[in-house]
């Protein structure tokens, strides 16, 4: 069961990736990087439940974290186009 | 799951494929932003919870904030090449080439008589359960505690270069842009 599910998180991935390659507009490939960071947690998850390690779990929240601040630092400078300290 | 590790390997590929032919800067620190995870994920599977800790942090978390404010000092799009040029090609084929033929040499993943289980590895794995009391890692034992000392030089180090980059950083924009000393807050 663990096995069908990281497989259909690894063809989830493969079709972000496609999108973020193809994608014409800003906003496919912010939302494919998303969608490939949350993607990144589930095939942690799973697969640390699969090889009975699940102190793997902590790896996951920090993935999560960090995909959230890159997230905001992209649309950020997205919408602004700078970074300095008057837009913060 | 070999078949997980093939499948993110090839992910890693073509995302490293992606980032070097891309023309448009952002999408390219967003490709970044993907290999970083990914190859962190890999980490994770080789068993290597550690370094997999420092790239998501460092990859995916700080080093694309820091592209994103290089890119908002200078242009979005790279300029294409005029021709091609086979000499870069060449170049990473042959270094290519050199580091697989570096990986024969290497013992097979997990042997038990590998040169890293024999020599030093039986000192720590016997002893960190009762130095670290009851640490389940011996990876973060050695890092967080036998190594102690070392870290927190290598913490100190880093520590002082980044104050030197914002004191030169923040001496450069008082001068030149506006007088506003106030602000504290930095990325």
């Amino acid at each position: 069961m663990f096995a069908v599910a990281s497989a259909a998180v690894l063809v989830t991935m493969t079709l972000a990736l496609t999108r973020a390659m193809l994608g014409p507009t800003v906003f496919d490939r912010v939302l494919a990087l998303n969608m490939f960071g949350t993607k990144t947690v589930l095939l942690i998850s799973v697969v640390s439940f699969m090889s009975g390690r699940t102190d793997f779990l902590d790896l996951a929240l920090l993935y999560s974290l960090m995909n959230f601040i890159g997230m905001v630092a992209l649309l950020r400078f997205t919408t602004t186009g700078t970074f300095s300290e008057e837009s913060l | 799951m070999n078949l997980i590790e093939f499948a993110i390997l090839g992910l890693l590929a073509t995302t490293a494929v992606t980032i070097a032919r891309i023309r448009d800067l952002w999408a390219a620190i967003m490709f970044t932003g993907i290999y970083s995870f990914l190859s962190a994920s890999w980490m994770l599977l080789l068993d290597a919870p550690d370094v997999s800790f420092t790239e998501a942090a460092v990859g995916a978390g700080i080093s694309t904030v820091l592209m994103l404010s290089t890119l908002a000092l200078t242009g979005k799009v790279e300029k294409a090449p005029t021709r091609f040029s086979p000499m870069p090609l060449l170049v990473v084929t042959v270094t290519g080439c050199a580091l697989v033929y570096g990986t024969l040499d290497m013992p097979p993943m997990g042997a038990a008589d590998d040169p890293i289980h024999l020599h030093p590895n039986p000192g720590f794995v016997e002893r960190s359960q009762a130095d670290m009391h009851g640490l389940p890692n011996v990876v973060t034992a050695v890092l967080a505690s036998y190594r102690g000392y070392d870290t927190l030089g290598e913490t100190t180090v880093v520590f002082t270069a980044g104050l030197a980059v914002l004191l030169i950083l923040r001496r450069s924009t008082d001068g030149t842009a506006k007088p506003d000393g106030t602000a504290e807050s930095n990325e």
